[in-house]
């Protein structure tokens, strides 16, 4: 039997090329997201490359009001054991829509921030009692530093980095481990809209490849996807403000 | 999604063409459906995969474009018939690192393994097997096609819009999923063996000779040097090892040209320089060598964008296939007139094809033997060629292929497909591309 895996928000198309990673190592796969169908589409696909299991669960992440007991009910799925979990869910939001409806921007903040910190304190729980296993949360470069363009977003993201962080700290001991992979331009449906030039964008395939790897081998708590945005967001944050603010970042 | 983007990066392998495209990219086939409508009485649509295709088959200028690339995940697979059903946008690549560590491999595959199943079904390709497993098409159980006029369909062989559909270039609808048959592999290593051959009568006795015993063969021809070189060759001939390991390629690796070389880098003297060179090197070898299935299927697939070596202007195919009769004397007159022109390619093919068809209207191959060649585009000098090769072709009764077709006359593709009418008949309203607005008025 392969490695047991969950990854929460399983139709974004990194998602989806990380969990085909695992299946064609003979995973036990749990994927959850909102659409029952495309789910289904995924669990044949997983199955037909060599996944050992593929469980689905359709839930609304962001509306779900007891993330212990929906935790519970994917361990159930892999007998009470897990590898690894990873949370991809997320919202990009529409940053000049969100300063004048302030309702939008609530559920930008909710969606990427609140409720996905539900869903990894119920990880880390779970993750702290048997005591191994790691838990991937997907974040943002766009929580480094706050920029006009995508503010609200960016805050919602550089919480839950914080907040993955600290759980990376409180595992360490226990064994466990947590690791907030902050993420660049990567070229999926979610940015199908912005127009896409040059060397900055990374493939879906190969962001999964690196997260696969930083689940293998959790040693940093803090991960760029790709590694080069170290550099850029390190310059980016030195920027003085009063040059900074006549850029339009 | 199913909002639509105009981009200018859509082109063709030979990227001779470059206009302006609606690009619409759907993650899920339940998306499908609103593309075919977006398509139907507004702009044109067309589906299109990898753009491995040189010419025009996959340009629909200032119309839509529907980018099946998303649309790659996998169905269903039996590993104890190896049948596989997936979605058209998997592509050989794909599906060859998955199924060959469990034993499995295409039942047969073009000279490039990024393509997708789609566009394999869509062009009917061929490969090195040709003369004992036909094309990709005699492996295909069912297939799945949308059309802008009615329900979604599964269609089987017999029935007239599968063969429409077979070869028919994406303008029957769209194929959302393909129902293959694979063929079980014992090794991912081919036991390949190469002899040199001086002259296309030679090259004919071998393949003859070859038939019975090899389940892969193929030619390079050097179309650049004329005199005592005219149609000297490398003929290699293969079968699969019968022991492991079943080791996949490698996802990546390879080098990438990373810009267009200046045009004035290919010229007939380098050119020919290369084909002596290449001549050599592949003398000196060994004559039995067991190779892996990378670079024997797919030499060049090891040099990522090798288009960019054509410079800026871009790049023509020439493939045609010419009927048994007068295979050997229309292939010498074809060379003879390449060579003297000096336009010549790298890296020229010439291979025979079996009798076994899987009867689509549109599908390439005929019992006989094809030649296939790159040539960098020149213009009207280049066009002229072309006509001039057109006219051999035409009068043995051979034909070109479209996949590799960015400029053939509407007569010539209509006197060699003889059954264009029938896909003519079936095709789906709300589809076009440029080669279909040349060649079908």
């Amino acid at each position: 039997m392969g490695q047991k895996i969950i990854i929460l928000g399983a139709l974004s198309a990194i998602a989806e090329a990380t969990a085909r990673r695992y299946a064609s190592n003979g995973a036990q796969l749990v994927l959850v997201a909102r659409n029952a169908d495309r789910l289904e589409q995924l669990a044949q696909d997983m199955k037909a490359r060599g996944a050992a299991r593929c469980d689905t669960r359709t839930l609304d992440l962001a509306q779900e009001t007891d993330t212990t007991a929906a935790f519970g009910d994917m361990m159930v799925a892999l007998g009470g054991q897990v590898d690894a979990v990873f949370v991809f869910y997320g919202l990009l939001g529409d940053q000049r829509h969100e300063e004048h409806d302030i309702v939008a921007a609530a559920r930008t903040l909710r969606v990427n921030f609140s409720s996905a910190a539900e869903w990894c304190l119920a990880i880390a729980n779970q993750l702290e009692q048997q005591k191994k296993g790691v838990l991937v949360a997907v974040s943002s470069v766009a929580g480094d530093r706050g920029r006009q363009s995508n503010y609200i977003y960016g805050a919602a993201k550089a919480g839950l980095t914080v907040l993955v962080e600290g759980i990376a700290h409180r595992l360490a001991p226990k064994g466990a481990h947590a690791v907030v992979a902050k993420l660049g331009f990567v070229d999926t449906p979610m940015t199908a809209h912005i127009r896409k030039k040059g060397l900055l964008w990374a493939k879906p395939a190969d962001v999964a490849e690196k997260l696969v790897a930083i689940a293998q081998k959790p040693d940093m708590p803090v991960v760029y996807v790709p590694g080069f945005w170290r550099l850029i967001m390190a310059i980016v944050c030195n920027v003085p403000a009063r040059i900074f603010h006549k850029t339009k970042l | 999604m199913t909002r639509s983007t105009t981009r200018l990066d859509y082109t063709s392998w030979g990227r001779v063409v470059r206009v302006p495209h609606q690009v619409i990219s759907p993650g899920y086939r339940d998306e499908l459906p609103a593309c075919l409508h977006m398509g139907a009485g507004k702009a044109p649509l067309l589906a299109v995969g990898m753009r491995r295709s040189y010419g025009d088959s996959v340009i629909n200028t200032g119309n839509t474009l529907v980018d099946m690339t998303g649309l790659d995940r996998l169905i269903a697979f039996d590993a104890t018939t190896g049948r596989l059903r997936c979605e058209a946008g998997a592509t050989l690549d794909d599906i060859l690192r998955v199924m060959v560590p469990r034993g499995w491999f295409l039942p047969t595959t073009p000279g490039t393994r990024f393509v997708t199943l789609g566009g394999a079904v869509a062009n009917d390709v061929h490969g090195k097997n040709h003369h004992r497993a036909g094309s990709i098409g005699c492996a295909v159980n069912s297939l799945t096609l949308l059309r802008s006029d009615a329900p979604p369909q599964r269609l089987h062989p017999g029935e007239p819009l599968f063969h429409a559909t077979l070869g028919g270039l994406g303008l029957t609808g769209i194929i959302s999923d393909v129902d293959i048959t694979l063929i079980p592999i014992k090794s991912a290593f081919l036991d390949v063996e190469r002899i040199p051959y001086g002259n296309i009568e030679e090259f004919f006795s071998i393949a003859r000779e070859s038939m019975e015993g090899f389940e892969h063969t193929v030619s390079w021809i050097d179309c650049a040097n004329g005199g005592q070189a005219l149609g000297r060759g490398i003929f290699q001939r293969a079968n699969w090892c019968q022991d492991g390991p079943l080791t996949p390629h490698q996802s990546r690796g390879g080098l990438a040209i990373p810009f267009d070389l200046p045009t004035h880098m290919l010229n007939g003297t380098t050119i020919r320089l290369f084909n002596t060179l290449y001549n050599h090197l592949q003398q000196r070898g060994a004559h039995r060598q067991r190779t892996h299935y990378a670079p024997f299927f797919y030499p060049l697939d090891s040099l990522r964008n090798w288009n960019r070596m054509y410079g800026p202007a871009g790049l023509y195919q020439y493939q045609c296939v010419i009927p048994q009769p007068h295979a050997q004397e229309a292939i010498e007159a074809l060379v003879r007139v390449i060579a003297a022109s000096g336009a010549g390619s790298f890296l020229a093919v010439l291979k025979t094809f079996g009798a076994r068809s899987a009867g689509g209207y549109l599908s390439f191959p005929l019992e006989g033997a094809t030649l296939a060649l790159d040539f960098a585009n020149r213009g009207a000098e280049t066009l002229h060629l072309m006509s001039r090769l057109d006219r051999i072709v035409a009068e043995a009764g051979g034909r070109l292929y479209a996949a590799k077709d960015g400029r053939m006359p509407a007569a010539m593709f209509q006197s060699g497909y003889t059954d264009w009418n029938r896909l003519k008949n079936l095709k789906d309203p709300a589809t076009s591309s440029d080669f279909w607005r040349r060649v079908s008025y």
